[in-house]
């Protein structure tokens, strides 16, 4: 049994040590805002937190994550009104949706290590999420406003 | 003439011989049954549990999935292998029939109850400078608080004559300084205290002091590095090749989170020895440790952030168009900026890889063996994790990244034959 805490609950999971924890949390805990994409960490549609850092899960296996916590889009903000949640709704960013979970999970670790970041920054990190819908320019738009309004500063999005 | 020169060299021998028997010759302690062991002190039991820790006893002494202190963890060496001893106080197959003076004499003379030579695998030539009173201790800790487990020791593989005990005592002579540690008058309390529990428990150059040909540390290179179970255990002197020279603060930081913001991670063989050891010390110990290991390494205290070599670091990994022209670079962006990439200054859990000492070493190792297998919640920062790329990026892939690292961000001479040693370490396998 592997057991981890994911969105402050307890689980306990008995599955290979191997499994992705990808696999884990859409198949095992039931989980399925968080999504499957290349399998291979390059892509960033599965990041989840681990430990409040964004990690991919596709290539986490999950006997690493015992005892760790974990955060996955369900769990970012119990009312779904995180900023950047609310400038991903405010800019509509999504087109397709399907990478915005991890979009938003990587921006959010980003933010709290880098409050106030530059479109460099933005880029730097952000380049490892793909959105094949090119929302990028939109992306980074909400990665600002949301900085901005974490920040407590007024913007005029 | 000759004759009776002869008859002297061959009387010479045989006293030689005769003598070395003396020595190497040591008469079992007397069976003492758990019934007969008086009961323990709490307080001594409490010291005795953060020693074994701070000696990481049960690492070697425990295999995978198996029970704590059992034994049959496999110790590779260039001899063969050597299973670590069942310590549980089992009376059959473990530690149960000991006395403490047969315990005392294992740590400090490297020889067990019956009167055999242990292989040095068991790092006796560093207990040795323990005192009776924290011997002792790991005693008591070991026969009260350690269920005792009925599992007997697999035999070691090491071939004929290598595998005959008796020649440890001829190695022992040849290589071991046995006795106490000796306080050095001219240093502080607290630098001895470092010194004692670094060069005794902790055992510290049993990995980061290279070996000779027969498996002894080599004492003219103390703390100079070594290779462990494939991974690299850098230098502890002013030979390490840390961007940011290791000050006591640092060794301390590091010791007790598993994580230096300059520095890197407690990966591989490290993690259990901060996790699972030297974490339980009391802060004034870590403090001690950090001032000893920071006065054998000699680096003055000195603002890290504003080192030319982690700004140089920095501005390299600031977003580049021509990025996409280098394959290590390119994949550097996807797989790897979005937890490494720092902005102005370094952010403490995001590890700056130019001047991680993974990426300055002389072997890759270390970066590689991360790179393939991650980082466990239980390694480096607890509860923080590193995928493992292991079956999303090639050899070659690998190489690339490793590549990129060591010339672009870290500006040092590039690796050689990196994609056959991302292949061997692909393929080894390792206890750690």
């Amino acid at each position: 049994m592997i057991e981890f805490s994911i969105n402050g609950r307890a689980v306990s999971v008995d599955v290979d040590p191997d499994t992705p924890l990808l696999w884990v949390i859409r198949d095992e805990v039931g989980l399925t805002g968080t999504k499957f994409g290349c399998g291979i960490g390059m892509c960033g549609a599965c990041t989840v937190h681990v430990g409040g850092r964004a990690t991919r899960s596709c290539i986490t296996p999950v006997s690493d994550v015992a005892g760790a916590e974990i955060t996955t889009i369900e769990g970012l903000d119990p009312a779904g009104e995180h900023p950047l949640q609310q400038a991903w709704r405010e800019l509509k960013v999504p087109q397709c949706g399907y990478c915005q979970s991890g979009q938003i999970m990587q921006a959010a670790a980003f933010l709290k290590d880098i409050p106030n970041p530059t479109d460099a920054d933005i880029d730097a990190v952000m380049t490892g999420n793909l959105c094949r819908c090119m929302t990028y320019n939109r992306i980074r738009e909400a990665v600002r406003e949301a900085a901005a309004a974490m920040r407590g500063e007024k913007t005029n999005g | 003439m000759l004759k009776s020169t002869l008859s002297i060299l061959a009387g010479a021998g045989v006293l030689a011989l005769a003598g070395f028997g003396i020595y190497a010759y040591h008469s079992p302690y007397a069976v003492e049954p758990p019934s007969a062991r008086p009961a323990f002190d709490p307080a001594q039991v409490e010291q005795g549990r953060i020693l074994a820790a701070a000696g990481y006893c049960a690492t070697c002494h425990t295999a995978a999935g198996g029970a704590p202190y059992a034994g049959n963890f496999p110790v590779t060496t260039d001899f063969g292998t050597i299973y670590a001893s069942n310590i549980t106080p089992d009376p059959e197959t473990g530690i149960g029939n000991w006395s403490k003076a047969a315990f005392r004499r294992a740590m400090h003379e490297g020889v067990d109850r019956e009167g055999r030579h242990l292989f040095p695998a068991f790092p006796f030539d560093h207990f040795t400078k323990m005192t009776d009173a924290d011997v002792d201790a790991v005693y008591a800790y070991l026969m009260t608080e350690v269920a005792p487990v009925k599992e007997a020791t697999q035999a070691p593989t090491i071939p004929f004559p290598l595998n005959q005990r008796i020649l440890q005592a001829g190695w022992k002579l040849l290589f071991v300084d046995f006795g106490r540690y000796a306080d050095d008058p001219s240093k502080s309390a607290e630098w001895n205290r470092g010194a004692y529990l670094v060069e005794g428990v902790t055992h510290c150059g049993a990995c980061h002091t290279p070996r000779n040909k027969v498996g002894a540390e080599e004492k003219s290179a103390r703390f100079a590095g070594a290779t462990i179970d494939a991974w690299s255990a850098p230098a502890l002197t002013a030979a390490n090749p840390s961007a940011v020279p290791w000050t006591a603060a640092d060794f301390t930081r590091y010791l007790s989170t598993g994580a230096g913001t300059y520095h890197g991670i407690a990966a591989g063989p490290m993690a259990p020895v901060v996790h699972a050891g030297l974490r339980e010390l009391p802060e004034s110990d870590l403090t001690a440790i950090g001032v000893y290991l920071g006065n054998v390494v000699g680096a003055p205290e000195a603002d890290p952030a504003a080192s030319p070599a982690v700004q140089a670091s920095l501005a390299a990994g600031r977003p580049d168009p021509a990025w996409r022209a280098d394959e290590g670079e390119r994949l550097y962006a996807t797989a790897c900026a979005a937890c490494h990439y720092n902005a102005e200054s370094i952010v403490a859990e995001r590890p700056e890889l130019g001047i991680n000492s993974s990426t300055r070493l002389d072997d890759p190792s270390n970066l590689i063996h991360v790179i393939l297998d991650g980082v466990s919640s239980a390694e480096g920062t607890p509860g923080v994790v590193m995928p493992a790329f292991r079956d999303a990026l090639s050899d070659q892939q690998i190489a690339a990244i490793a590549a990129y690292l060591r010339d672009k961000r870290a500006d040092l001479a590039p690796w050689t034959d990196l994609e056959t040693r991302v292949a061997q370490i692909r393929a080894h396998q390792g206890t750690h």
